[in-house]
């Protein structure tokens, strides 16, 4: 077979003008960018919706149900089609035109995919840990005079996020890797790189192995750090293997 | 607001979407499935195999595959397929393979690894001593799992098992990456340029792929408390 193998390719230039290693390591910074930012976001909606789901309110319910599945039932490369071909003609002329100007349309539309996408799922874990607690804790904070609101952030989310900690180290583990979605739509983070590096170089695998690897220490990273929460925060007494075993990327 | 819209397309395109993109994406998923559960299966029981390379190499395989996007794994499985398939028939040259069967190769190859995680929970939910009782009753491993362990461990997973298939006809969208495979996205999507026509085309592929997918697994939710009730 022929395949000429030559791992010096990492060091040699790429059309841009630095070695190839830096193109990867520029399509990196990209990745951690867009999987950091959307995963704040995806925090933030993720214990609102979440949140909601578990009130006593119906319609509330019901419109926190319906966020949770619209994010949660098309594919993530669609949503990243919608948010970049379709909302900037939806939204009012003059505002559609600015986000499609903007420098950075991309990665701005790629964190807002993913920090939607991802937040459904996190909204899903925060529903529930909270109803991993006994229904006693709700009943105390409204014994002990305290508001729902304040029974939430005083009771219920310090105990629920404390016992979803694996699941949300999983999806901030799946985040990243999703961000690699986002090259569909223009936006160079490490998967992109290594395909436009594969492309001026044709050092195919080479390419995808200098990807991989750095997959992999990222990956590693993150399970040595999830390891480490979930030591520090984990509650005595529950059982909290997450859903480390179920499917779902 | 959608004065300017022209939803016409999508009345002339639709036909031919369904019965061509749409049909590739159901028959990619259902193979792979298919597929997918049985490597998957297999590689179950090489992790909690007592044959220690054995449970390293599935151990590897699944922990590398799991880490890495499934886009960079379908870009892999797209320029390594013809050279290990060369490599298997002895040519010298990469050999020519088809689009559906470099997207089955990978979907099956990645989905595995998903797959063989739900199993591995799976068998590793029934009770050690019915594997012991199905030794002590002279059945050899392959008769004792075969009889005993696997079929109670897939239906405990049924539902999780279609969970993950949901996913993976989410999935099977991203082959949309490689350009030249005809799936639901790929197919809208051409249509979609060449009428200059995307948005009308992206939110009718949306709402397409929301109600399979809403459908679908509002049926595994009924479906698991059907089953929940019989156990």
């Amino acid at each position: 077979m022929h395949y000429n193998w030559n791992w010096g390719i990492f060091w040699e230039m790429s059309p841009d003008g630095i070695p190839y290693i830096d193109t990867l390591l520029a399509g990196l910074k990209w990745t951690l960018a867009t999987a950091a930012c959307a995963w704040i976001m995806a925090l933030i909606l993720g214990t609102i919706f979440g949140t909601l789901r578990t009130t006593t309110k119906p319609w509330v319910v019901r419109i926190a149900n319906g966020y949770v599945e619209l994010f949660r039932n098309i594919p993530l490369l669609v949503q990243m089609f919608l948010w970049y071909f379709v909302m900037p003609e939806l939204l009012p002329g003059a505002l559609g035109d600015w986000i499609k100007s903007l420098p950075d349309a991309s990665f701005v539309t790629a964190t807002l995919a993913l920090g939607f996408f991802t937040s459904s799922r996190v909204a899903v874990q925060v529903t529930t840990g909270i109803q991993a607690l006994p229904r006693g804790q709700r009943m105390a904070g409204a014994a002990l005079g305290l508001t729902p609101v304040q029974t939430y952030r005083y009771v219920l989310l310090p105990m629920a996020f404390r016992i979803i900690i694996p699941a949300l180290t999983n999806e901030f583990a799946a985040i990243i890797k999703n961000s690699s979605v986002a090259l569909t739509i223009g936006l160079v983070e490490l998967t992109a790189a290594t395909y436009s590096m594969r492309e001026f170089t044709f050092q195919t695998f080479e390419a995808l192995t200098g990807a991989t690897i750095i997959y992999l220490i990222i990956s590693v990273i993150a399970l040595f750090m999830a390891r480490l929460l979930e030591k520090v925060t984990a509650v005595p007494g529950y059982i909290t293997g997450g859903s480390t075993s179920a499917g779902g990327h | 607001m959608f004065s300017n819209f022209d939803f016409d397309v999508i009345q002339r395109s639709w036909v031919y979407l369904f019965t061509t993109g749409l049909k590739f994406t159901l028959i990619l998923t259902f193979s792979a499935m298919l597929g997918g559960i049985i490597l998957g299966t297999l590689l179950a029981m090489m992790r909690l195999s007592s044959n220690k390379p054995l449970s390293f190499i599935a151990t590897t395989y699944v922990n590398l595959i799991r880490s890495i996007p499934l886009v960079l794994v379908i870009f892999w499985f797209y320029f390594l397929v013809p050279f290990i398939g060369a490599w298997i028939i002895g040519a010298s040259e990469p050999i020519q393979v088809g689009a559906f069967q470099s997207a089955l190769i990978t979907f099956i190859l990645f989905e595995a690894a998903y797959y063989c995680e739900i199993m591995r929970s799976g068998i590793q939910s029934i009770p050690r001593g019915q594997v012991f009782a199905g030794y002590a009753i002279g059945m050899n491993y392959w008769q004792m799992m075969g009889n005993v362990v696997l079929p109670q461990a897939f239906r405990n997973m049924t539902p999780i098992l279609l969970t993950q298939t949901i996913v993976l006809f989410q999935d099977v969208s991203l082959v949309y990456v490689l350009g030249s495979v005809p799936d639901f996205v790929t197919s809208a999507s051409k249509i979609a340029q060449r009428d200059g026509r995307l948005v009308e085309m992206y939110l009718f592929v949306a709402v397409v792929y929301f109600v399979l997918s809403f459908g679908l697994s509002t049926l595994v939710k009924r479906f698991q408390k059907k089953i929940a009730i019989i156990r």
